[in-house]
């Protein structure tokens, strides 16, 4: 009954919705209030639907009711509880549940929350949240119906992939989920004040939350999926410029654009059309990355299933909201009117700066991520585009982009001076030629991208707290901290991967038990391999003895795991963090001489590649906070004035 | 300026600005695609070395050879038609076996031996790449 009751509520759902896109509409026509005054319930109540229904998801995954046919085909009664739970997204189906669950909670929150925006716009907001929602609850009734019975269940299910049996699981998928789905809420704002002409400062304070909320998350939801195929993998990199990995960066750098410009519109009412158009962009960029995640046009352990009647259904969808908003746009931005212009050397014109370098970074990405498709669908040749292409594009690009990120948050709004400012970068400039110096001089060569890396991480971290210079801090407003803290994320994170990719140190041997080998500060001897056995699979485990320095020894102990449904090995490293890097291990292959082959690396700093994401997401926080609050204080003052 | 002129302004840059970037794009594409061949394809239409491709196709039997370090291991991938013979340096994936479909990233070297970055094999069926979906259909007389 569990299935039913789901599967009823989901339908429930998508006739709310369906009546919350007419009533939206009809009400925005007819200016008549008592239909406008449903609007709202209806949103609240749709999100309660999906929320139940998906809940109804997680508890069938719970249960093990195989009598369920996405419970047979992903679970197994085998499978720790922490697999059974997060399995239930662990899959094409219940992930794209949550989608559509995610996006029905956040219009219900905006129904909820939102009381700044105008009535007439918040009404348009929800009537085009409902039409986002409405495609996707057809896709799942229609062409992904989680809650679909198998008769006769079967006596065991199939399992879940091994890769994602990783608590990772439990996180990444939902954050970046909650981020994309977020973005579609700020498109949703654009589009409801296009429809009613309503671009301004006043609009862009109350679409600014929700930006910064679907970025925040963004930013959490790539972290962690970096870090989870850093160590799942057992490659040792951190990013590969997969497909898969860019259709999270495009939303991200879209947002983080937006997000900037947002602040433009609502602290000048400047670049209204800009801003209205990066929303656009942002949600088109959601929606191409869940396209090819979810179609199966790209493999990965992200395409659970290779259906082309489902990619088409998702690439019409596609087209025709992308498509959509486009026409609107091109329709409504000439009747908004122009916002107030500015000068060209103030913090506006650095924003704009940073806006444009966004954009062209995200124009290389999408192009490089979608050139195969496209050569393959026109010609039917096959071709990759890797790191090569996206380091030596977007990596110079991206550089820049954090040079500039220097200088901005240093300029005035308005209008500014050239003298006052170079004035005000001349420490951060001087750390940078300091870590220039002691670069060219105490450290072997390196690769140009790694060492400017390092150059300007040194200097944006020391750029990113100028703005506290010589103010008092307990006054400063939290927002101000936000930016702070994630622009000296930024100069964490690159720091992280310039070291990484300068003076990773590896080590690939054959070992014999007994035998010792250096890598990085680290000592580490083979101490030959054991059988382990845990919940739902089997491993031979490497013993490493490792030792830093004259410290004692540790033990490490990378596997591989041999898991028995469905069928699958896979390599888990072994990994030791210390405050300047991480050790990582990786057991091979045994060859007849009774020799293990080992991986070793010596990765110095990498961690500061996630510490920065992780810096970024809690300036994001701050200033999240810092907003609302402000807002809620001016609301405060109008009504008690 | 007046306000007209400026969204103009900005406008242009930013048609600019992606106009630059789609031709930094489409340079970056012609030097760093890689292209995916078969041995056969490559018998056909020789690559010249050092330029990265992917190469796919069937770990032949009895070809993975061990060398005296332990860590590389020198096979042949074949299509039926063509061989290709490969050597690679690390840690084999878990599903890589002779008979086996395989994708190999790198490049040829001066004495016409693959020499592959990264392995690829093929795991189980529901996450089979594409390109050794349709070599299994397409090239008869290639078990797997």
């Amino acid at each position: 009954m569990i299935a039913e009751a789901g599967l009823a509520a989901l339908w429930f759902a998508a006739a709310l919705c369906g009546l919350q896109l007419m009533f939206g509409i009809f009400a925005i026509r007819s200016g008549r209030e008592d239909i406008s005054s449903a609007v709202r319930p209806i949103a609240i109540v749709q999100g309660l639907l999906t929320a139940i229904a998906f809940a109804m998801l997680i508890w069938l995954f719970l249960r093990t009711d195989l009598s369920v046919e996405l419970v047979a085909a992903n679970s197994h009664s085998a499978k720790p509880w922490l697999y059974k739970f997060a399995g239930a997204w662990g899959n094409h189906e219940g992930s794209m549940l949550l989608w559509v669950a995610v996006l029905a909670v956040a219009g219900a929150l905006v129904a909820i929350f939102e009381k700044r925006l105008r009535e007439q716009t918040l009404i348009a907001t929800l009537a085009a949240q409902a039409a986002i929602g409405l495609g996707f609850y057809a896709f799942l009734l229609f062409a992904s119906n989680p809650f679909a019975r198998l008769d006769p269940a079967p006596a065991q299910g199939q399992g879940l992939n091994p890769l994602l049996q990783d608590p990772g699981l439990a996180f990444h998928p939902p954050t970046l989920y909650l981020g994309y789905v977020g973005i579609s809420v700020a498109f949703s704002f654009a589009v409801g004040a296009l429809v009613t002409r309503d671009v301004d400062a006043a609009f862009a304070r109350a679409m600014r939350p929700w930006v910064l909320g679907a970025w925040i998350f963004l930013t959490l939801g790539i972290a962690a999926g970096s870090y989870w195929a850093y160590y799942e993998l057992g490659w040792g990199g951190w990013w590969f410029w997969d497909p898969v990995e860019n259709a999270s960066l495009m939303p991200w750098l879209a947002a983080t654009a937006l997000l900037h410009s947002v602040t433009v519109l609502a602290t000048r009412d400047s670049l209204r059309a800009w801003t209205i158009m990066l929303a656009v962009v942002a949600f088109s960029m959601s929606m191409v990355g869940t396209f090819l995640v979810r179609s199966g046009v790209l493999t990965s352990v992200h395409a659970f299933a290779v259906d082309p009647q489902r990619g088409a259904f998702i690439l019409g969808l596609l087209i025709l909201y992308i498509g959509g908003a486009l026409a609107l746009y091109g329709l409504r931005i000439g009747t908004v009117r122009e916002g107030k212009q500015f000068e060209p050397v103030s913090r506006e014109g650095a924003l704009v700066v940073n806006n444009l370098l966004l954009s062209a970074i995200l124009g290389i990405v999408l192009v490089g991520t979608l050139y195969p498709l496209g050569v393959e669908a026109v010609t039917g040749e096959q071709l990759s585009v890797g790191p090569p292409y996206f380091n030596s594009t977007a990596g110079p690009l991206a550089l820049v982009l954090v040079a500039v990120m220097a200088f901005g948050p240093l300029l005035r709004w308005r209008r500014d001076d050239w003298r006052a400012l170079i004035g005000r970068v001349s420490l951060p400039i001087l750390i940078a030629a300091l870590a220039l110096m002691v670069l060219v001089f105490l450290v072997s060569p390196i690769g140009i991208l790694p060492m400017l890396g390092l150059i300007l991480a040194a200097g944006i971290a020391a750029a990113s707290l100028a703005p506290l210079w010589k103010r008092n801090l307990r006054r400063t407003p939290l927002f101000t901290y936000g930016m702070v803290i994630a622009h000296f994320g930024v100069g964490v994170a690159l720091a992280g991967m310039a070291f990484e990719s300068a003076f990773t140190e590896e080590v690939l041997v054959a070992a014999r038990p007994g035998e010792t080998y250096q890598v990085g500060p680290y000592s580490v001897r083979f101490d030959g391999t054991e059988p382990v056995a845990g919940p739902n699979w089997t491993a031979i485990e490497g013993r490493l003895s490792v030792t830093r320095g004259s410290g004692s020894a540790i033990t490490m102990r990378p596997q591989a795991r041999m898991f028995a449904s469905p069928e699958t090995e896979t390599s888990e490293a072994a990994i030791r963090t210390a405050w300047n890097g991480q050790l990582y291990t990786v057991l091979g292959n045994g060859d007849s001489e009774g020799r293990w082959q080992l991986r070793l690396w010596w990765k110095p700093f990498v961690t500061f590649i996630w510490l920065g994401g992780a810096l970024i997401a809690l300036g994001g926080l701050l200033a999240l906070i810092g907003r609302v609050r402000r807002e809620r204080k001016a609301i405060a003052r109008e009504l008690y004035a | 300026m007046k306000a007209k002129h400026q969204r103009l302004t900005l406008a242009i840059i930013a048609v600019v600005a992606v106009i630059g970037a789609g031709f930094l794009a489409l340079a970056g594409l012609r030097d760093n695609a890689a292209l995916f061949r078969t041995p056969a394809e490559i018998a056909a239409e020789p690559i010249a070395a050092g330029q990265a491709i992917r190469l796919g196709g069937m770990v032949a039997g009895g070809s993975i050879e061990s060398q005296p370090d332990g860590v590389t291991i020198t096979f042949i991938v074949e299509d039926g038609d063509a061989q290709v013979p490969v050597r690679y340096s690390g840690i084999t994936p878990d599903l890589f076996r002779e008979n086996s479909g395989v994708v190999a990233e790198g490049a040829f070297d001066a004495n016409g031996v693959f020499v592959a970055q990264t392995i690829l094999a093929k795991h189980d069926e529901n996450y089979m790449p594409p390109p050794m979906r349709d070599m299994e259909t397409t090239s008869p007389g290639v078990g797997s």
